[in-house]
């Protein structure tokens, strides 16, 4: 079986990102650009997946600028086979991207797609979705644990009251949740080794995918700020500011 | 315009997530309802007493029984032919199925929305809240998931919405359902609490946090979070993490105990009321979002808050 794993390069979730004055967007310029982590979590899984003998071939995707080729090679020296980057430095949106990622898996027929659940940069938590309902198959969004059984996948799911576990028939779409793994880093040797690996590069016209956005950012702007308080200085001043807020 | 909700329910009642949903839809228009279920007329009759309610669809089906995105997104994209908008929550349901709804109907999904500034104009988050978009849509249909915390809830009676049963192409047949471990608890839910109090790493362990934690909040009545640390490391459920990859809340006071105020952390609780914070470090970050701060050493100040109290 084929693995096939999207990532995204996002800015890194150490960075605080700063709104630019002019409310076009979040300012990007010499900020440091990571892979998601939600993608790497899915990387992960995926290799551990093929060392337990349940797949052959680990096979990263990236849609996005040139420098995404930094990303697919991280995924290359965290274990994945090769990589596809499909170049374009517009901003594509979930939806285009599952149009992207479907006629991939059209060529490539991979078992499973392992995703992230969300990009820490949109928070739109929806490409995996969509692309299960395009290719017509099922999704295991959240996933805490991955089994494969045969010809289908179990996934224990995170949801909001606990724990959901599904079976789903593969081919099958499974999002990440933090709690499937701790991704690996990269040795030395396995990031020189990755430099060897293949990478291909496409457009997203060799996939006749049309990726005109069809959301319109008309503007960008910072959260209302929250004013530090006051800090107090025992116990008993806490018991009076909670009295005072009718909580105690 | 009108518009269609998905219900959040257990076969049994209608869940509260729901009601910020309603409020949100009705700034577009009609509000029609999708009760999809098994065994679920009563989540229908509940539901059309939603104030602002028009109508409820109910598919009462044994395929919908577990809200399997599989199946109900294709009965949820076909009554779209008569619903100019899909709105669903934004908790884990709402956010498994919406996507898959809009793919189907060829539609771009606006998520968590906060606001809803005009017929096809809506503002949310992004980077974690650090930054707010406003996003217009081209698309002829709209599919939006609503963040509970930024609409009011609507009112649970005064409406008087008629119940039509509908039906949808039923099983898949690619996935199903095996089991899932839902904790019962007495407790207030988070994302309804009045009153969060949420516990980080220093919690050291899930005794510990037990031990620490649960009487404070007991003593308040509150509901009780935790930091993703807290949640890696097995102190509390997974279902507990407040954050921006967790759950939103938005109480009249957050208690935040040895947590630091991470920005995924802060994405999950700033829009509290008050927020409280106790850490023995006074430069940790989550001070400069706290209301009221309390510098010192959680095992000695919460036994003694709990006693003062
Ligand atoms: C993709 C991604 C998504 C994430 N999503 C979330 C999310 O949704 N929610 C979330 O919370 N985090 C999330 N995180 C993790 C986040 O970055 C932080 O790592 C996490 O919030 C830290 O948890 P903490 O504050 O409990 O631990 P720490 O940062 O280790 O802080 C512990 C705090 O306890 C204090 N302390 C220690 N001992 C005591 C004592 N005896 N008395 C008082 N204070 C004490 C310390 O001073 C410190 O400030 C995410 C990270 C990533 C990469
Ligand atoms: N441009 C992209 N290139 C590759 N994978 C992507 C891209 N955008 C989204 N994904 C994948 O889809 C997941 C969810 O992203 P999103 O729907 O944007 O929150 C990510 O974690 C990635 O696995």
């Amino acid at each position: 079986m084929k693995i096939l794993v999207p990532v995204k390069r996002v800015i890194d979730y150490n960075v605080k990102p700063r709104v630019k004055a002019d409310g076009t967007g979040v300012d990007l310029a010499n900020v440091k650009m990571s892979m998601n982590p939600f993608d790497e979590i899915a990387v992960e899984e995926a290799i551990r997946l093929k060392e337990a003998g349940k797949a052959e071939e680990i096979i990263a995707v990236s849609v996005g600028p040139a420098k995404a080729q930094e990303t697919l090679r991280t995924a290359l020296a965290m274990g994945a086979d090769r990589a596809i980057l499909v170049e374009t430095d517009e901003e594509v949106e979930p939806l285009a991207v599952a149009k992207i990622l479907k006629a991939i898996a059209a060529d490539e027929n991979p078992g499973l797609i392992l995703l992230g659940k969300q990009s820490i940069s949109d928070d739109s938590n929806q490409t995996g979705q969509m692309l299960a309902a395009l290719m017509e198959r099922p999704q295991g969004t959240f996933a805490n644990t991955v089994e494969i059984d045969g010809d289908s996948v179990v996934v224990k799911r995170e949801i909001d009251g606990g724990l959901e576990t599904v079976k789903l028939a593969l081919p099958a779409i499974v999002t990440t949740d933090l709690r499937l793994n701790e991704p690996r880093y990269a040795s030395l040797p396995n990031i020189m080794k990755a430099k060897k690996k293949p990478l291909d590069s496409k457009t997203p016209a060799d996939f006749g995918v049309d990726i005109a956005p069809r959301l319109t950012t008309t503007n960008v702007s910072e959260p209302p700020v929250r004013q530090a308080g006051e800090k107090v200085e025992d116990v008993d001043a806490l018991v009076a500011k909670l009295k005072a807020l009718g909580v105690a | 315009m009108k518009t269609l909700v998905l219900v959040e329910h257990d076969n049994s009642s209608v869940k509260d997530a729901t009601l910020a949903v309603v409020t949100a839809a009705s700034k577009l228009g009609e509000v029609h309802l999708l009760v999809a279920g098994s065994g679920c007329a009563a989540v229908a009759d509940e539901a059309a007493k939603i104030a602002g309610v028009d109508k409820v669809h109910l598919a009462d089906d044994a395929a919908y029984a577990n809200q399997l995105a599989e199946n109900v997104a294709p009965l949820a994209a076909g009554l779209m032919a008569d619903h100019d908008a899909f709105l669903a929550p934004a908790t884990t349901s709402g956010k498994n199925i919406a996507p898959r709804v809009a793919a189907l109907l060829d539609v771009m999904q606006i998520s968590d929305i906060l606001s809803v500034e005009g017929d096809k104009t809506f503002t949310r988050p992004i980077y974690a809240g650090n930054a707010i978009a406003t996003v217009e849509s081209s698309d002829a249909k709209l599919v939006i998931t609503v963040r509970g915390t930024a609409f009011d809830k609507a009112a649970t009676e005064g409406g008087s919405g008629t119940v039509e049963a509908v039906s949808g192409p039923g099983d898949a047949g690619t996935s199903e359902f095996v089991s899932a471990e839902i904790a019962k608890s007495e407790r207030p839910e988070l994302t309804s609490a009045k009153i969060i109090v949420s516990g980080g790493r220093a919690l050291k362990d899930a005794a510990t946090f037990e031990e620490v934690i649960t009487p404070l909040a007991d003593k308040l009545g509150a509901g009780i979070g935790a930091s993703r640390a807290a949640v890696d490391a097995g102190y509390v459920p997974n279902d507990y993490q407040v954050g921006q990859t967790g759950k939103i809340v938005a109480p009249e006071v957050y208690i935040a105990i040895g947590i630091s105020g991470a920005i995924q952390h802060l994405a999950g609780m700033k829009d509290s009321k008050t927020i409280i914070a106790i850490n023995k470090d006074e430069d940790a970050p989550i001070f400069q979002v706290a209301d009221i701060g309390l510098v010192g050493d959680l095992y000695k100040v919460v036994p003694e808050l709990l006693g003062k109290l």
